[in-house]
This record gives C-alpha cells, structure tokens and sequence, in this order.
C-alpha cells in the first residue's frame, strides 16, 4: 500500500458514482450499462426515426395522391401530411387513446413480454434461442391439455396449467441445452429445427382423438374449462391476468439475473466462458440451466393464446409470430428485464394502434409490421442511429471494439 | 521532423487519467514512458492514436496542430501503434494481415497478392525481421507475430511509432531481438515511444525516459543519470526495495505431490511428458522455463482446467488428479491464471462482481441462491483498498481499469483467503515495481503463513527472486532443479535445453 494517497483513489471510494454496480438499486435496473440515459437515448431515437420513415413510406405508398406530386405538388403535401397525419393519430388513438385502446395494448404485449424475456435470458448468457416459438406450442399445449381434460377450482387449475406449460417449454427448450452442452451442436441449428417440429407435432396432436374437437376433422382442441381460462381484470376489457403474470415474470427474470447466483453463472458465463470455468461454474450445466429458464418462459408466453384469448381452442400454429417478433423485442430491450417490458409494452401498442390505424386510415396492417422492422433495423445498427444525430461514441466504446491488450 | 502533446488533459467518468501532459518525440529519438500503474500511459499513446479525443490540449507534427479523429486519421499523420494484444486474424497468413484494411488492389478490386507478399518481404529485409509472408499467423511465436504488427506499422510508413508494453509477453531472447529491431528503426530516423514497468530495460534503450505519475509527467531523467532504485523512486515517489527480503524457507509438510503427469495441448499433442515434483508447506517452488515448453499446461492440469492422460496430481494427500476448478477452490486452491483478460476476469463485469468471481457460491456473498450484494460490495471496498487497486470505486467496469490494476483485482481475489496451495502463472506481469514490491511480499507472507507456493514464469528474476527451489521446464519435461543460490547462467542454460542437468540439492 503506497502512503501517498493518489486523487483518484480521493474520487472514488469516498463516493462510488451514484448510477452504477450491485449497491445501488437503479444501476441494476439499467443492467450492464452504467447510465441510465445512455440506455434509452438510442433505443428512443431509433423509434422516433422508425416513425418518420415510416411517415414516408405511407406517403409513397398512397397511389391515390402519387400522381397528384407531378402536376400539383402544393395539394400533394398537404394530402400526404393529413393522410400520414390521420394514420399516426389512429395509431395513438388505438393504443392509448381510451381505456378500451390501454386494455388492448396490455393485452397484445402479455405474450410479447414473456417471450421477449424467454429471448433476453438466452441472451444474457450468450445463448441466441431462436426456438421460443416452437417453445410456446409446445408449452400451450401442455397448457391446453390440462385446460380441457380436467375440472378444479380456477385458483388450483389456472396455476397448473401453467406450470405444464413451463414444464413442457423447459423440456423442449432443454434438448437444445443437452445437445449443446453434450455435443457442442449449435442451439441456433437445433432450436430452428426444433420449431418445426413442434409446428407439426402441434398440428399433429390436433387430430389426434385425445385434442381433437368432437365431431371436427380439422385441426382444431377442445375447448379450455372455463376454470382454466383467464379471467380479465376489468369488465369486458380484454387485458387479463396473465398480463399480471407478465409483471411477475419481469420481477422474476430481474431477480434471477441479478440477485441470485444462477443469474451471475448465466452472466458470467455469456460474457466469458473460459472465464466462468476458470471460476469454478460448469459451463455445461449453465447452458442446460439458460435453455430450461428460457424455454420456461417461453411456455408461459404460450398460455395466453390459449387460455387467455376467445376461442380457448387450440389451432395450427396457434401462437403466430410471437417467438419471432421477441428476438427483436428482446434486442429493443437490451436484454433487460425492464427493457424487455417497455419494448412488450412498445410493440403491444404498435399492434393495437395498427388494428385502429386499418381500420380508421385505411393503412394496410402490412405498413404496421415495416414500422416494427423499421425499428428493429435501427436498433440493430446504433452506430447508424448515432451517425444521423451526431452522438458521441462514448470512449468506453472505443475501448470495447479496440483490445489494449495487457497494456490497459 | 518533431511529434508534441501540449497541455493534454483526458478526463474520465471520476478519472482525470491524464493532467496537462506534456511530452515530445524527436525522429531517431527513443522515448521510454515509465509510470504506475494508472498513471495514464496507454490513455496518453491512445489520444495520440486517435482512440480518444483529449478533454483539452494539442497533438501537433512539426509545430503544426493535428485533430485525430479515428486511427486512421493517426495513421495518415504518419503515427503508428503496437498494442500489446495483437490485432492479427489467425488463420490468414503474414502478407494477407499486414495488408488488411489497406489492401494494394489491382483493377477491379482484385487484390494483389504478389505486391503484398514483395512489400513485406522488403520490410522484413530491411529491417532484419526475417518473417516468411506466406506463414499462417497462428503457426507463429508472440515474438514474430509482433514482428507482423511492427511491419504492419511499416508498411503505413509510420515515422512515429509508439510500443505500449511490447516486452512482458516476450522471452528473454525476444527481447533481444526486439530491441535490435527498435535500435534499427531509430537509426531509420524513427521517433519511438517504448512504455514498459522493467526498468532495466528502459536504461538500456532509451535516449530520453520520461515518468508520469497520477496522469501528470513528473521527471525527465537520461539513462545515464539514474539507476533502477533511482527510476522507481521516481515513478512510486518513495524507496521501493528491489529484492525480496524473506527468511530462510523452513519447508513442513508436503502439499502438492505430482507424480509422471502427462498432459495433451489443445491439438492434442503431449505437451507434458511425466513431470514429477513436490512443494511442501512453506516454500516457493519456481518453474523457470522459455514458453511453450508445457508450463501452461501443467497449470492447466494441476488446477482443474484440463484432464491429464496419465500420473497422478495429491492434494495434502488425496487424488485431485481430476477435480474440477471448483473442487481445488474448496480444497483451497489459490489460482492466478496466465491469461488475465481470457479467464481471470470477465471484462465487462463490474470490480465487484470480479472480485467474488469464483466464491460468490460461499457465505457470506450468498445464502443459497440468493446472493448478497452488499457482503460484496464490503468485501471489494477492503480488498481494492489493501492491494492499492487504482480505480475510482468498485462498482466501475473492470475493463475500464489499467492493465496492471486489473491483475491486481485477480491477485487480491486469490491471496484473499486460508489458502493451502497458491499456484501463479505470471503473477505480476504488466504491473508497476511498487506494487510488485507488495504482491512479492504477499506472496512470501502466505508462505510464512503455512501456504505451498508454486510460481510459474518465463521472467527469470521473478522466479530466481521469489523461489526457494527451481526447476526448469524443458520441452515438457522438468530438465533441472537448482536451489536458491544457483546463478542465472546455470539456469538460463538449462532453460534452452543444453545445460547438463545440473541436479543441485
Ligand atoms: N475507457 C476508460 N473509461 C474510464 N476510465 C478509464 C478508461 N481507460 C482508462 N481509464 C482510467 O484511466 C487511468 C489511466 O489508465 P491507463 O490505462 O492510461 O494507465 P496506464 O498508465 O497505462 O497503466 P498500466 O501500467 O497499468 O497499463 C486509470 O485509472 C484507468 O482506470
Ligand atoms: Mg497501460
């Protein structure tokens, strides 16, 4: 210990920098990065860009007033201006402009949470599940299967339809897990591959006699037990509780990946495996143990096209889109917990907004999923996003993408 | 033809890591950048690469201001940089990597091979580096891959050229012919800044030796004027005692006893050929030995990273032939791995969490699953305290930290426990005589305290400084033992092979 206290050392340990490290509570929420505002400065920037683009794209693609541009272009703008004018309003005005527009945003990002969470915790810990569609048919049918074959009381039969559905979607996530950690196979392969056969095993199962709806002969279940499905939280409004069980399962992944120490080995290991295993974790395990929590996740996120939306029936590929959309979900969230939820809430409100803006604008619901790719493509690409508004790299950046090496 | 910072401050998120510096470089002058750990060197040489853009002050080339806005802008400006981990892709071979990013195109973007192999052919013959431009980059010893950065550097024709810690990866031989190189490049009428924490060499090839302190530059001294006590008193700003004191080692009880182990590299070629020896309680065993000759692969073995394929590893007794990592860190085992920033730390994880990375398992930092935080938080506060870890709290990226500093977070996460068994690889590599000095002397206190001490380093002094006993390591296998009082020769001699197995006590 030299005796000369150099300054730095002044600055430092009388006062840590408030935002940052396991001590305080806000730097854990904001995750890996140290600033708050650094997290949502580019994220937000890149929706905003996303929107005039998009303002853009509806302007091109209105084949009503294009020719109007070459022999009237006064008029022109100003019918485009109203035209992308009425669309954006209808986008708000469905997503947030009445409580029936609230209800429907939550009830659209219910899914969207819990699968973009699936995706983040993969991320975390350096594992791309592409597979969480496939772990959310899998995951409603388990959920299904309990939902229809069985009559409890709702406060026993809803949380064991669930905890099939985490089951099933840990299982089926978790064959990636062993393949990896057995063999080295790489879980973007077999968790793609995965998807299509839980496609077809979900079509399947659908005719076979155990889902099967009497008296159909196409692809379609029973009907979930009313003490199965979810109930709503107000009136008629669609939003129901398994938005609640999203919120749970935010708090959930937060704690898990920062509070306890199987979130540290899943960090620890994502960021640096030879790292992990020079620390005593069994990088094995931990792949294993990411793929189950992952694809656990997943399951959740496929009860609620089941058990959480009229028809409580399943279909051929009942949860759409969702596992997909969450990878970008996930990527809009930096892989926070947090972030997760906003981009869920984000994209819950795009789709509801969309329904509107068709129906009201006459935009095609089509122009919707461009917005949503829009902001994928400029999330994707920070460095684009920070070029077109002169952001500052920060110099830790710089110290990332250049290796100092031993040297510092 | 002169290169000058003036007035250059950098600031930092609560580091001010460089102070209104100011340095100048001449052509075919040879600049040593000495300092602790933290002091602002790399920051400083990364300003004048255009990594960073200074808070205030100026870079200017024969008087006139020059703005970097990215290395390129530096390359242009005729400024070349060597870092210590080598940015070369591994599978491409010698000529494809020195042109990378400036490729010699024909027409049609087609890249022209030949000239590039010819460029580098001629560099390498001027300068005397004797690099083949068709070998593989990975085939190749650190020592020639950084002979690659240097022509790479060359090729940019550089007129300044800046080596931030070029030495510490290199073998005592390396260094040799390093310098030869860089004596050359001065005699081309090179301007050189060499940073380095051995101060011997500083002595040895510097015109000028310039020391900073706490991001300001404190001395200018000329080799002919100080000695090695005299540059760490300037660099630390108190006497630094520059040889171990330590008792007579009273060896007890035998703790680790290695029996014919034999050990596979990662191409499964046996890299140790039956080695066999003991440390007791209470001594320092040393492991002397060029790289490469299985070192890192008996470390590798004896803490649980890799499966030998035959003989026998006892741990106070008992089989640890095939434990695991954490199977020796509950039995004890302190492990300073060779690779700091491969695994002995996960870069972007903040001090904190790399303090408790390998027993945040254990109370109190976790009860069951549940880890608690602020356990530590405490316990990095303490330790980053009592190894003089300079960073400006523990909740800051350990990646933000200098280099020394950050082996300075492993050394007080492994030395921070009852430990039985201490197995170091390199255990003060890039670190500052000051807090070599204290490192040393943890080391020899664990001894006292009762621990074995296994140190493995290709830094002869550090080994014949620290050890008790010494054995040389020789193509996989142990070609020597020596006791404390044998001579760098004899050892040296041994180190290559050719010495005739001077088997002493
Ligand atoms: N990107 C960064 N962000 C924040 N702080 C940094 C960054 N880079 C360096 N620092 C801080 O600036 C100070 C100077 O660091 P620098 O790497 O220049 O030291 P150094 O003299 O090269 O030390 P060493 O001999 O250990 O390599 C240190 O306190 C370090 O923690
Ligand atoms: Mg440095």
């Amino acid at each position: 210990m030299n005796d000369d206290q150099p300054h730095l050392e002044e600055n430092g340990q009388v006062e840590p920098p408030p935002a940052a490290g396991p001590h305080s509570t806000l730097s854990r929420i904001v995750g890996i990065g140290s600033s708050l505002r650094q997290a949502l400065v580019v994220p937000a920037l890149a929706v905003v860009t996303a929107l005039l683009v998009g303002a853009v794209i509806i302007a091109l693609t209105d084949l009503d007033t294009l020719p109007l541009w070459g022999t009237d272009p006064g008029e022109a703008f100003r019918l485009t201006m109203s035209g992308t004018g009425t669309a954006y309003k209808a986008l708000f005005v469905g997503s947030v402009g009445s409580s029936r527009a609230i209800s429907e945003t939550l009830f659209a990002a219910t899914p969207l949470i819990l699968a973009g969470l699936a995706v983040a915790v993969g991320f975390q810990a350096g594992l791309f599940n592409i597979g969480v569609n496939g772990q959310m048919h899998i995951g409603g049918m388990a959920a299904l299967w309990v939902g229809f074959s069985l009559t409890l009381p709702a406060f026993i039969h809803i949380p064991l339809a669930i905890a099939a559905a985490i089951m099933a979607g840990a299982i089926w996530a978790g064959i990636a897990g062993i393949l990896k950690a057995r063999t080295g196979a790489h879980e973007v392969i077999t968790t793609i591959m995965l998807n299509f056969v839980a496609l077809f095993l979900v079509d399947y199962l659908l005719k076979t006699s155990v889902f099967q709806a009497a008296g159909r002969n196409d692809p379609i279940s029973e009907k979930v037990n009313v003490t199965a499905q979810f109930p709503t939280l107000v009136g008629d409004y669609r939003v129901n509780i398994g938005f609640f069980f999203s919120l749970l399962a935010v708090a959930f992944v937060w704690w898990l990946m920062y509070r306890s120490t199987i979130g540290f080995e899943f960090r620890a290991v994502g960021f640096n495996p030879s790292g992990g295993r020079y620390a005593g974790m069994n990088v094995a395990w931990v792949y294993l143990g990411v793929m189950a929590v992952s694809g656990a996740l997943a399951g959740i996120a496929g009860t609620n096209p089941i058990l959480g939306l009229e028809p409580y029936r399943g279909t051929s590929g009942f949860a759409g889109t969702i596992g997909f959309d969450a990878i970008a979900l996930a990527l809009l969230g930096r892989s926070h917990p947090v972030g997760v939820l906003f981009a869920g809430l984000l994209f819950g409100a795009l789709r509801a907004g969309g329904r509107e803006m068709q129906g009201v604008a006459g935009v095609p619901i089509d122009l919707v999923l461009v917005l949503q790719a829009l902001i994928i493509v400029m999330i994707a690409a920070p460095r684009l996003v920070r070029a077109i508004y002169r952001i500052k790299t920060p110099d830790q950046d710089a110290s990332t993408t250049i290796s100092t090496g031993w040297g510092g | 033809m002169e290169l000058a910072l003036a007035g250059v401050t950098k600031q930092f998120p609560g580091v001010l890591a460089n102070d209104d510096v100011n340095l100048t470089v001449s052509e075919g002058e040879i600049v040593a950048l000495l300092g602790e750990n933290g002091a602002g060197k790399t920051t400083l040489m990364n300003i004048l690469y255009g990594l960073y853009r200074p808070t205030s002050g100026t870079v200017s080339i024969d008087g006139k201001p020059v703005e970097f806005h990215s290395p390129g802008d530096a390359i242009k400006a005729g400024i070349g940089m060597v870092h210590q981990h080598f940015m070369l892709v591994p599978v491409f071979t010698v000529a494809e990597n020195v042109i990378l990013g400036d490729e010699p195109a024909k027409r049609f973007g087609v890249i022209d091979r030949a000239r590039a192999a010819k460029t580098v052919t001629e560099i390498s013959r001027r300068y005397n580096l004797d690099v083949d431009p068709e070998a593989i980059i990975e085939d190749l010893p650190v020592g020639i891959q950084q002979r690659v950065e240097i022509i790479k550097v060359l090729e940019r024709e550089a007129r300044f050229v800046v080596f931030d810690e070029p030495t510490s990866v290199l073998t005592p031989t390396e260094v040799e012919g390093f310098f030869e190189i860089v004596n050359s490049l001065k005699a081309d009428g090179k301007g050189i800044v060499f940073i380095s924490h051995k101060l011997g060499e500083a002595l040895e090839i510097a015109d000028r030796i310039v020391i900073m302190r706490r991001g300001k530059t404190v001395a200018e001294v000329l080799p002919g004027e100080v000695d090695e006590a005299g540059l760490a008193e300037l660099m630390v700003g108190r006497p630094v005692d520059l040889v171990v004191d330590k008792a007579e080692a009273d060896p007890k009880d035998v703790v680790l006893t290695v029996d014919h182990l034999m050990v596979l590299d990662d191409r499964n070629r046996q890299v140790v050929n039956g080695v066999s020896f003991e440390v007791r309680s209470g001594e320092i065993v040393g492991i002397a030995g060029v790289q490469g000759n299985g070192q890192t692969e008996l470390v590798e073995a004896l803490t649980g990273l890799r499966t030998p394929i035959g003989g026998t590893v006892l741990l106070n007794g008992q089989d640890m032939t095939i434990a695991t990592p954490r199977a020796m860190h509950k039995a004890n085992v302190a492990h300073v791995p060779e690779d700091r920033q491969k695994s002995g730390l996960v870069l972007p994880f903040t001090v904190t969490e790399n303090i408790v990375l390998n027993s945040y398992y254990e109370r109190p930092l976790s009860r069951g699953v549940r880890m608690d935080w602020d356990a530590a938080h405490d316990q990095a506060v303490r330790l980053v305290d009592e190894y003089d870890v300079r960073t400006p709290g523990v909740d800051v990226l350990v990646s933000n930290l200098s280099g020394g500093n950050q082996q300075k977070v492993i050394v007080a996460r492994e030395f921070d426990r009852d430990v039985a068994l201490v197995i170091a690889s390199q255990p003060t590599r890039g670190i500052d005589v000051g807090s070599i000095e204290y490192i040393h002397s943890r080391i020899v206190e664990e001894r006292d305290l009762g621990a074995a001490v296994l140190i493995v380093s290709s830094e002869l002094d550090e080994v014949m400084a620290l050890s008790d006993r010494i054995l040389v390591m020789y193509d996989g296998e142990i070609a020597g033992e020596f006791d404390g009082s044998a001579t760098a020769t004899e050892i040296g001699l041994a180190m290559l092979g050719s010495g005739d197995e001077v088997e002493a006590s």
